[in-house]
């Protein structure tokens, strides 16, 4: 056994280290200031999350910790989104801190940070034991902010629920990774790929052992992505979560999940996909839950009258166009998974953004209150809808060419061997929902548009909401116009498992 | 497990640990689901020492029973009325829940024991000495799994952080 003191290398975690000195920061100014200070934190938050920003961009590649801490293309690529959902989160909380959250501003911004130091710190890790500190670090904050109201009957029942269940599914997961390091005898996800092929060829049958671990684990990763069936608690959940922690929740403990599904599917079990030595196939496995999420979110999602449960059941119905990219196991399937994150974080959180600030503003989040707005407020009107054609992937909006890549992905992976011909029926049944998937985007444009009566409601923006909804609206029009250089960043990502096929 | 006697002294243990987390999930009277609750984690870290993991049974009595579960029964006999109240501790859901766990229980059992049969019953685990165990241990706390040791540390201080936000009573 070796016990040497590893190489630290403590350079590349900079940002991660520096995220988390300056939410204590945040907390402890908070309190200096007597909680006076009505938006000084949240900008201080801003602040924060843009010098780690410029951190990260000049932070290089490599190992460090032994192998604990591995920043690779696509450890930087989602902590670019992490940081990026973190950010257009707080900036449409200002309302918020204005009206409900008076004792514990800094507690709010701080717990937040905390959550995407846990995201960050997860798409570092390439080993489980780091990979599920990781992940409770991400969720355990977000306990907390799911129950932020804590006057409010919803918002506590939200918190509760996602407790009850997130504890549930940690615990799934932890038994699932129990059963994969008893097979291969290491922790090291690029070691027990190998260790787990060879005792694969010395016993025959660890078919059955590994698909056991393999529910488990899907249970524990099914649960932060909201991947049917273990997607119940997400319309609850959002609806009466504070608005941007809904929003937050819905992209980046979205993306969190969808690194530690890569990791550990792709690099722990690669060898058991598909037809080369698959006593255990996991593709087919992800391929059902995907098709239930494309139709369960897609279908149920029109018959809501509340635009935060049905952005939940829009983002169930996102992760299963996602999936389809992730079962699609090449260089593209890859590519398209990471692209569709990044214009997802733009619409997603824009969406959000826009309904927090007219909750701000009416109280309401029922999609007929927001009847005749595009007559008092044009722009955020505007803005609403442009969020949502890019959710429902209308060309020429970021939303499109990522649902193009998935399919592209996934038609190329299908059409490689006969193995993978069950890939034809996710882009199938991709294609069919995203038609649903119409109904119920265009719903809230229809009552803004198209009513005789005016709002009565006219919503001025803030100066951080206005830069939240042009973030947004740059996002999804720049990268759907001209997606090259996310496309170029994006297929990156698959240089970090290098033995995929090109 | 060597000798035949290790293996009654498992069952006993496991039998017990069995029945007190029953009686932790249905009694009606929460005090005595807590009393209980100490009797099943005193039970695993029996488990634990069985497997000879030392240190985990001992971790295990100072954390779980003697922090966790004493806190708990202070929490209930600090707050009013708990003690003497009954509670269902079931919902309407009670026999679907009971299905779903009887089915999972039926899949892992037999996925366990196929897998017993063909694979494990060949692995030979990787042997530590027992008297080394903590020191293997500690070693590796210090070397190899350094920083997730460090990351646990801001994990709980988020969720001090956490709690203490959700547990102050505000002053309005």
């Amino acid at each position: 056994m070796n016990f040497q003191l590893p190489e630290i290398h403590i350079s590349l975690m900079l940002p991660e280290l520096f995220l988390f000195i300056w939410a204590l920061l945040i907390i402890t100014f908070d309190v200096v200031t007597k909680r006076k200070n009505e938006h000084t934190v949240g900008y201080l938050a801003l602040l924060g999350l843009l010098i780690d920003g410029a951190i990260l961009s000049v932070t290089g590649y490599g190992s460090g910790f032994g192998n604990m801490f591995f920043n690779d293309p696509m450890a930087l690529f989602f902590k670019v989104i992490f940081l990026g959902s973190a950010f257009m989160a707080i900036a449409s909380s200002f309302g918020l801190m204005h009206q409900k959250i008076v004792n514990h501003r800094g507690e709010f911004y701080a717990l937040i940070l905390f959550s995407t130091v846990g995201m960050m710190f997860l798409s570092s890790s390439d080993e489980l034991l780091s990979l599920y500190i990781g992940l409770e670090l991400t969720t355990i904050p977000l306990f907390v902010l799911a129950a932020f109201f804590k006057d409010d009957r919803l918002s506590v029942e939200a918190g509760m629920k996602y407790f009850v269940i997130g504890a549930f599914s940690s615990a799934l997961m932890l038994y699932g990774i129990s059963f994969l390091y008893g097979l291969s005898g290491t922790t090291d996800l690029v070691q027990m790929k190998i260790n787990l092929a060879i005792t694969h060829l010395t016993f025959k049958d660890i078919g059955v052992i590994l698909s056991l671990a393999v529910l488990l684990i899907l249970g524990g990763i099914g649960f932060k992505l909201a991947l049917p069936p273990f997607h119940q608690w997400t319309p609850d959940v959002y609806e009466g979560a504070p608005t941007p922690v809904a929003a937050f929740l819905s992209v980046g403990s979205k993306a969190a999940g969808l690194v530690a599904f890569a990791k550990i599917f792709i690099n722990g079990l690669y060898a058991f996909y598909g037809a080369e030595m698959a006593p255990n196939d996991w593709g087919r496995l992800v391929g059902v839950g995907a098709i239930l999420a494309m139709i369960i979110g897609n279908v149920v999602a029109i018959r809501q009258t509340n635009i935060k449960r049905m952005l939940g059941y829009s983002s169930i119905a996102q992760v299963g166009y996602i999936m389809i990219g992730m079962v699609s196991m090449n260089e593209f399937g890859l590519t398209s998974v990471g692209f569709y994150m990044f214009t997802y974080m733009f619409a997603n959180m824009g969406a959000f953004a826009v309904v927090a600030f007219f909750e701000d503003k009416s109280g309401s989040c029922q999609i007929s209150s927001y009847r005749g707005l595009s007559k008092t407020s044009p722009f955020l009107a505007t803005s609403l809808t442009m969020f949502l054609l890019s959710l429902a992937g209308i060309p020429p909006l970021a939303g499109f060419v990522a649902k193009y890549a998935v399919f592209a992905a996934a038609i190329n992976m299908a059409t490689s061997g006969v193995a993978y011909h069950w890939i034809f029926w996710l882009v199938g049944i991709g294609l069919l929902t995203s038609v649903f998937a119409l109904f119920y985007y265009v719903n809230p444009v229809k009552q803004m548009f198209f009513s005789k009566e005016d709002s009565p409601y006219k919503i001025s923006l803030s100066a951080p909401a206005f830069t939240v909804v042009l973030i947004g609206l740059i996002g999804i029009v720049l990268f759907g116009l001209y997606p090259d250089p996310i496309l170029q960043f994006a297929s990156q990502i698959s240089a970090s498992f290098g033995f995929l096929p090109h | 497990m060597t000798s035949p006697q290790v293996g009654i002294v498992f069952w006993i243990i496991a039998f017990v640990m069995l029945i007190s987390a029953f009686m932790v999930v249905s009694l009606k009277n929460i005090f005595h689901s807590a009393l209980f609750l100490i009797l099943c984690l005193f039970s695993v870290a029996g488990i634990y020492v069985l497997l000879q993991a030392e240190f985990l049974a001992a971790a295990q009595v100072l954390i779980y029973v003697g922090a966790v579960a004493v806190l708990m029964l202070f929490a209930i006999m600090l707050t009013n009325n708990l003690a003497s109240k009954k509670i269902r501790q079931a919902n309407r859901n009670v026999l679907v829940g009971f299905f779903v766990s009887v089915i999972f229980c039926f899949i892992t059992l037999v996925l366990l024991v196929k897998t017993y049969v063909s694979v494990w019953g060949k692995l030979k685990p990787q042997a530590v000495l027992p008297a080394q165990n903590v020191l293997v241990f500690g070693k590796y706390l210090m070397t190899k799994f350094m920083l997730p040791f460090e990351v646990v540390s801001v994990l709980l201080l988020a969720a001090l952080i956490g709690a203490i936000v959700l547990a102050r009573k505000e002053r309005s």
